[in-house]
């Protein structure tokens, strides 16, 4: 730790990085877990272990324990590299990492225990919503102020993108998490009615745009690029996609809330600003896919690029899907059906997943001494029974989605329903159970990564003294 | 002037804006700058794996 000065924070992405595999693979397994009781109820044996108390401990797990720790992880070391200078405050990044942890901690034990604030993304209860928000504005301090004291004139694209990711998420966890708490462990919400509902998804989907979005292309701009030792596609674009995506974002939240008591016009602005979102989201994907133009050959024998490259295709895929899921008519038909399930597995499987998997592949062994995974052929098998895993998940549900929506919008000449509800759960079973199937076939793919983690890193040494170079002298 | 006023000018003033940065962006003066920026990341490697990564440049203009 002598030489801090002259190198760069090592200790803090390395602990992410870590704990990025730790909490996926234990997210995914609760995934699994609630996937099967769908299958089997009888499987809901205690009330703290039943589908409704998992169910948010699954979401939390990965999006803000799994995909958190992975934002951590790449944006502290894509800061410190691209700006030539390491982490602002040592020790407030420490405090981020520990902060975090007991965030993540407090949910596991919080939310199996019933307590909840009941918003979607937004369950935990004040004393810990609290919390995190201490820890975000470290987050912001660390990250702002290493880019304050950069050594290059210009910001990386890369971080601009985790900068709007870490401003964001501070303001909508802030004003969404606003509440008047009556005990320690319950609170009512500060807003009432339809303004409740619009701010909580005025939240949940930026947590989509910016938590799942924009930090993640932060990723890609620096990890794509250095995987495939190519500067990225078009830097223009980038910029343009960037402004594009934060001008749009902000306003398509009314989608998750089409046919409600949110007034007509609000929901009809939130389909339009999810259909122009499209243009934006492809641009970075178009951006990414391209920067691998001409060196094609580069993903037959790399299998990070592999999971890099497929995580854009996906990306693509279920941008495309969104702003479609979001027209009113075709949302008539898809909303409350497991279609929504299997769009958002699309993008948090394929997408989210994916590129964060890919990232962790690239900074695992830089983090341990070694210039590459102890085995690559794990990495493939991975990558493969991955893709076979979230392929099988969002067909079957799609599948299911769309026959649920039939099912229940289905009516005799004189006007009954031709179906009741339980008909359509009864017809959904064969889904589920091939839901199950692609699910457990992705938490394999994780215990392989535990696996390639723990050889990698015996054997290895904890890198802490990587020297800070000059910044190039072409500026 | 009432409140809604002003909300549809920030509307009409946030376009403009970003019709300004898609002009910015596309201009040539800005390519330079551009083409340098985007191999910031990949002029960071460090010394010690410096030999890995030349190796796999080799390996890249072979195939």
């Amino acid at each position: 730790m002598q030489s801090q000065a002259a190198a760069y924070n090592y200790q803090v992405v390395r602990q992410f990085t870590v704990m990025t595999v730790v909490w996926g693979v234990v997210g995914m397994l609760v995934g699994v877990i609630i996937a099967a009781q769908l299958v089997w109820p009888q499987l809901n044996v205690v009330e703290w272990l039943s589908y409704g108390r998992l169910r948010p401990l699954h979401t939390n797990a990965v999006i803000f324990a799994f995909g958190g720790c992975s934002l951590f992880a790449t944006s502290y070391y894509c800061v410190q590299r691209t700006c030539h200078t390491p982490l602002f405050s040592p020790a407030l990044a420490s405090f981020t990492f520990w902060g975090w942890q007991l965030v993540i901690l407090l949910a596991a034990i919080s939310l199996p225990l019933g307590f909840t604030s009941g918003k979607e993304y937004a369950e935990l209860e004040w004393p810990i919503d609290i919390l995190i928000a201490v820890v975000w504005v470290s987050y912001a301090v660390v990250f702002f102020g290493t880019m304050i004291k950069r050594k290059t004139p210009h910001i990386y694209v890369a971080n601009w993108f985790f900068g709007a990711f870490i401003l964001t998420v501070a303001l909508l966890h802030i004003v969404n998490s606003a509440a008047m708490p009556v005990s320690l462990t319950k609170s009512y919400s500060a807003y009432a009615g339809v303004q409740d509902a619009m701010i909580q998804w005025w939240y949940g989907h930026n947590a989509v745009g910016f938590f799942l979005t924009a930090g993640f292309l932060g990723m890609m701009y620096y990890f794509v690029p250095k995987q495939a030792n190519r500067p990225v596609y078009s830097y223009r674009l980038s910029v343009v996609h960037f402004w594009a995506l934060i001008f749009t974002y902000m306003w398509a939240g009314p989608h998750h809330l089409h046919y409600t008591a949110l007034p007509d016009w609000t929901q009809s602005v939130g389909m339009l600003f999810s259909l122009i979102l499209l243009a934006p989201s492809w641009g970075g994907m178009i951006n990414g896919i391209m920067t691998l133009s001409g060196a094609w050959h580069k993903l037959r024998d790399d299998p990070i690029l592999k999971f890099m490259i497929t995580s854009l295709s996906f990306y693509g895929m279920s941008t495309f899907e969104g702003p479609m899921m979001s027209i009113k008519t075709v949302n008539a038909l898809s909303h409350y059906t497991d279609w929504t399930i299997g769009h958002v597995h699309s993008g948090a499987l394929g997408w989210v997943a994916f590129i964060a998997i890919g990232c962790t592949y690239y900074l695992l062994p830089r983090m341990f001494g070694k210039t590459e995974m102890a085995s690559k052929r794990l990495i493939e098998l991975h990558f493969w029974i991955a893709t076979l895993g979230i392929v099988l998940y969002i067909a079957s549900l799609w599948i299911a989605g769309v026959m649920q929506g039939l099912m229940w919008g289905a009516t005799n000449p004189d006007g009954t329903l031709t179906y009741s509800f339980v008909e359509s759960v009864k017809a959904s079973y064969r889904f589920w159970e091939i839901r199950l199937l692609g699910g457990t076939l992705f938490l394999a793919g994780m215990l392989l990564m535990v696996w390639n983690m723990m050889l990698t890193i015996r054997g290895g040494t904890a890198v802490n003294d990587a020297p800070v170079l000059a910044p190039s002298g072409t500026h | 002037m009432d409140v809604n006023d002003l909300r549809s000018l920030i509307t009409v003033i946030s376009f403009l804006l970003f019709i300004c940065i898609v002009m910015w962006a596309w201009s040539s003066r800005r390519q330079p700058d551009f083409e340098a920026l985007a191999r910031l990341p990949l002029e960071d490697d460090e010394p010690l794996l410096a030999a890995a990564s030349t190796a796999d440049q080799h390996k890249g203009h072979q195939s």
